[in-house]
């Protein structure tokens, strides 16, 4: 057993974790935050992603002990206050989800996707998001949701 | 009565939790004292075991329970839905499938032994303690030489044949082909897929020893089925002391529908060492023990007169059902393929012969679409390439042979009744969304730039809505197929809709509460859906089929006239005044021609509170519970066209642009009908250019995983264009046909037309699925056709 401290969506945590922990059993088990999933033993699908100091990870292959001293966000933290992130709330509007088990990977994907590239092309959403399989949307209405999020997102950049 | 909700694209209600972490699916939920399951399955695909020894894993720390077949004395074998007969009249061989190998493993992946542990990590390592010793036997993985003696998969009279079948005039076929003026043939694979729902399997059982209650918590299409079928047939448990919850679930695609192995045994074992018991599958785990989809070998013919006139169809198939018999297995290849080789068309002579075969591999089920993708494909493929070889366009052919407007209903020669259809109206849209008569430039611009472009059409047409309880008990269903709802007015005026139907992605929360909304003329705020637990919702057979809106929904709609109706002689007693006098609309009843009226609200409160009531007549209360039995399945038609281009240098195909025409009679909500339509044609073009399940001679799953199966992303597929087409359904009350599985059973044939229709200048008439890049360069002549073009 190794100790780790972490600051998960603006809380400071500390956890006693093996040294073989994974970064989304941590969240999942030890946490409760069960937004993040499991949906592969490869590394492929994208289930899992989380932000760690604001990069998007697959936290099914990134160890709890490599995650001290950083800070994580997870699906749960993404709405600040209670508002839903423009991400999230153009997810909505296009209709970018049906089961909801891809999605909060594919919005964290998202999120970090227009963090790097702010206006990005249909074929640098539809690059930027093939580490996330999404098996009932067609990935139409999610290409359709990043580039609305980029719109309102850059909107409300200006405005401030 | 204006519809104000029905037809609205409402933003889904459901989407809220999802977004923000707080979905609640199996693997989220922890019970006090959970224990963890890890099973340790078969590495090879076919042996006799010879021993198990557990003693080591039993002793390993933090072990609770190892669990072998010995320990499942008594527990039935996992039971098959439907029992098909075969054309001799005997009917199909229906091995034992037991929860965990007796004696025996049959495919790679089958179950052996259940470690159960404190910890996951506990459980895996014990397991790894376990010895298991196996005599090897030859593997049988290829549907031909099972059939030709090879090694029996169950020692069984018929061999490795499960049933023979048949269904049509094989002699009006034989007729009319003899007379044929042209015949087109074609030999075809429809590859063997995956579901891959990205929420992998999950069980968790527990038992109350204060009231003996199990309850199974568990990743499933159709929570009363599974109750049905673990209790009454595997574990002898009445279905009062047996809870089965299904919660959030994350897509299905048929894969979930079926009774598996692990449910049973958690549930079963959590009496046995007194804790709840949770089973979570690795996605590993998922490819080796989720049904599959598909695998058929098909040869197939058809004789058209000199105009194009289709005369007659014959179907040879070979469908593989795997190990063993998959809950639906049997009615796959058979009732939902065979009864559609008709397609839009009026071919008046159909013949279909179809072996059913067991091999050492993963059980075969449905998966989204189910019988019909296979049938369509055949069927438009042999349609595309006649026109090819009769030098036709492929949208004339179609035309020349669909089934009129005026034609409906219509008996097709296997077995079912189309109730409605307008064939030309998506075919003509369709076009118009394609640019159709634009193609012939931009192939001729893609040929400048050394590319080949193509572009296919497809006219499928599903059976949905399964289906008259009468009818598929005549063919063989063990099951009715009706669906039931509850509408339970509260007394503040709210309404609890409890349904059968189970929602895993089709957003049923928002769809049925919008035609709640509507028929009520009350918010959508003020109505609750409540599906996927045996404990709330009185029965339901589930989701499957693209049935929900056509069979649920319809039961919905009847329960809400019986509230509808209690609550007019409610208010006629309340405005004193004749019944036959009340109309309801918006959300008030008010006795005609006057402004006299009681608001629904109003009605459900005196209901409950029946101060001033005509008690004598009827009882209190507002709550109305209907079973529905579909008079027919639906029909939902449509046509797509796929344009592809091919880089012939290297056989990669670019859909560059994909066009789905769809009737699905009325539309709910067209936003939530286009996300359908958007993920099956992504399954579609996924069978048709990507995914391939691949075993080895020896039955060993090449592709088990997402680093071998190749999964649609998002680059892989276009935005689609799409539309909608409409002639409601007649035989239900809201027009309704279903949507969920048109994408994936109309998208395959569509792409692989187009891609012949850019290689048949090299002489391609036809390429099997998937399309990969390596398929296409051989068959343009690999490295020698390369040279050539350059």
């Amino acid at each position: 057993m190794a100790q780790v401290r972490l600051e998960v969506n603006g809380k400071a945590v500390e956890a006693d974790v093996e040294p073989n922990t994974l970064l989304v059993d941590l969240l999942r088990r030890s946490l409760s935050l069960t937004g993040t999933h499991v949906g592969c033993d490869t590394s492929q699908c994208g289930a899992c992603v989380v932000l760690v100091d604001g990069n998007a990870i697959k936290s099914c292959t990134y160890l709890a002990l490599q995650a001290d001293g950083k800070s994580i966000t997870t699906i749960e933290g993404l709405a600040a206050g209670g508002a839903l992130h423009p991400v999230q709330e153009a997810f909505r509007e296009m209709h970018a989800l049906q089961c909801g088990f891809c999605t909060p990977g594919m919005v964290m994907a998202a999120v970090d996707l227009l963090a790097r590239n702010p206006s990005p092309s249909e074929d640098e959403i539809r690059s930027g998001l093939k580490g996330n399989i999404c098996r009932c949307t067609g990935y139409h209405n999610i290409v359709k949701a990043v580039q609305s999020a980029a719109t309102a997102m850059s909107r409300q950049a200006a405005a401030e | 009565m204006t519809s104000p909700m029905i037809g609205a694209a409402v933003k889904r209600r459901e989407d809220f939790r999802f977004l923000k972490g707080i979905g609640r699916y199996t693997d989220d939920m922890s019970l006090p004292g959970q224990t963890c399951c890890y099973i340790v399955r078969s590495p090879v695909a076919h042996a006799t075991i010879k021993s198990i020894d557990t003693a080591a894993a039993a002793a390993s720390p933090g072990v609770v329970a190892v669990l072998t077949s010995k320990d499942f004395e008594g527990v039935g074998g996992l039971p098959c839905g439907w029992l098909v007969t075969s054309r001799d009249g005997s009917p199909m061989a229906e091995p034992k499938h037991p929860i965990l190998a007796e004696g025996k493993v049959r495919h790679v992946g089958d179950p052996i032994v259940a470690v159960i542990a404190e910890t996951l990590n506990a459980a895996k390592d014990a397991a790894e303690l376990v010895v298991v010793e196996f005599a090897e036997l030859p593997a049988v993985v290829d549907m031909r030489k099972a059939l030709a003696g090879g090694e029996k998969v169950h020692e069984q009279p018929s061999g490795n044949l499960c049933f023979d079948w048949e269904l049509g005039d094989k002699a009006a076929v034989d007729a009319a082909f003899a007379k044929a003026h042209h015949v087109t043939k074609i030999d075809l694979v429809n590859n063997r897929l995956v579901a891959n729902a990205m929420e992998p399997r999950a069980a968790i059982g527990s038992f109350d020893p204060a009231t003996e209650d199990y309850t199974l918590v568990t990743t499933s299409q159709n929570p009363h089925v599974i109750r049905l079928l673990m209790g009454a047939f595997v574990l002898s448990i009445p279905e009062h002391k047996l809870r089965v919850y299904a919660p959030d679930v994350g897509g299905g695609f048929g894969s979930k529908i079926y009774h598996y192995a692990e449910e049973a045994l958690v549930t079963f074992a959590s009496k046995k060492i007194g804790r709840p018991i949770k089973w979570v599958a690795e996605r590993t785990e998922s490819f080796i023990s989720d049904a599959h989809g598909r695998d058929h070998v098909s040869h197939a013919e058809m004789a058209f007169d000199r105009d194009g006139q289709a005369l007659a169809l014959r179907v040879d198939t070979l469908a593989n059902m795997g190990a063993y018999l998959s809950t639906f297995a049997p009615c796959i290849p058979t009732w939902l393929h065979g009864t559609l080789l008709a397609g839009q068309y009026t071919t008046p002579a159909i013949y279909c012969n179809v072996k059913a075969v067991f091999t050492n591999t993963v059980p075969v089920d449905a998966y989204r679409g189910a019988g019909r993708p296979e049938a369509t494909f055949l069927l438009e493929r042999l349609m595309t390439k006649a026109a090819m070889e009769m030098g036709l366009d492929q949208t004339e052919i179609r035309r020349r042979n669909f089934i009129q407007p005026s034609q409906f209903p219509y008996q097709t020669p296997v077995a079912v009744v189309y109730d409605t259809g307008n064939y030309e109206a998506s075919l003509d849209k369709a076009m118009s969304l394609a640019d159709y008569k634009g193609f012939e430039a931009r192939r001729a611009e893609a040929k400048a730039r050394g590319k080949l472009r193509g572009i296919g059409v497809a006219s499928y047409i599903e059976a949905c809505g399964i289906a008259p309880s009468s009818l598929v008990g005549a063919l063989g269903a063990r099951a009715g197929l009706y669906e039931a709802a509850t509408v339970r007015v509260n007394p503040t005026g709210s309404v609890s809709v409890l349904t059968g139907s189970h929602s895993h992605g089709q957003g049923h929360d928002t769809t049925f509460a919008q035609v709640v909304a509507d028929k009520l003329g009350i918010p959508m705020e003020q109505v609750e859906i409540v599906h996927g637990d045996t404990a709330k919702v009185p029965f339901g057979m589930g989701t499957y089929g693209s049935r929900s809106i056509a069979v649920g929904g319809t039961a919905i709609v009847n329960a809400l006239d019986k509230v509808i109706a209690k609550g007019r002689k409610i208010a006629a007693h309340l405005l004193e005044a004749a019944e036959a006098d009340i109309v309801f609309e918006g959300g008030a009843y008010q006795v005609k021609g006057t402004d006299k009226q009681k608001t629904f609200g109003e009605i459900a409160l005196t209901a409950y509170v029946p101060h001033k009531y005509p008690i004598e007549e009827i009882e209190p209360g507002l709550e109305e519970t209907a079973f529905y039995d579909p008079k027919n399945f639906t029909f939902p038609a449509g046509t797509y066209i796929c344009e592809v281009e091919i880089d012939p240098r290297t056989g990669e195909t670019t859909i560059v642009s994909f066009s789905a025409a769809d009737d699905f009679g009325n539309v709910i909500n067209p936003m939530i009908v286009e996300g359908q339509v958007h993920g099956g044609l992504a399954q579609g073009i996924g069978q048709a250019l990507l995914e391939q399940c691949v075993y080895d001679d020896e039955g060993q799953l090449i592709t088990g995983s997402y680093m071998d199966y190749c999964m649609p992303r998002a680059d892989d597929v276009p935005f689609f264009k799409v539309a909608t087409t409409s002639t409601p359904c007649t035989h239900n009350p809201l027009g309704v046909k279903g949507c969920g599985e048109a994408g994936a059973i109309g998208a395959p044939p569509a792409v692989i037309n187009a891609i012949c229709d850019a290689l048949k200048d090299r002489g391609v008439l036809h390429i099997d699925m998937p399309a990969t890049p390596e398929r296409i360069w051989r068959a343009v002549g690999g490295a020698a056709g390369r040279a050539a073009a350059e």
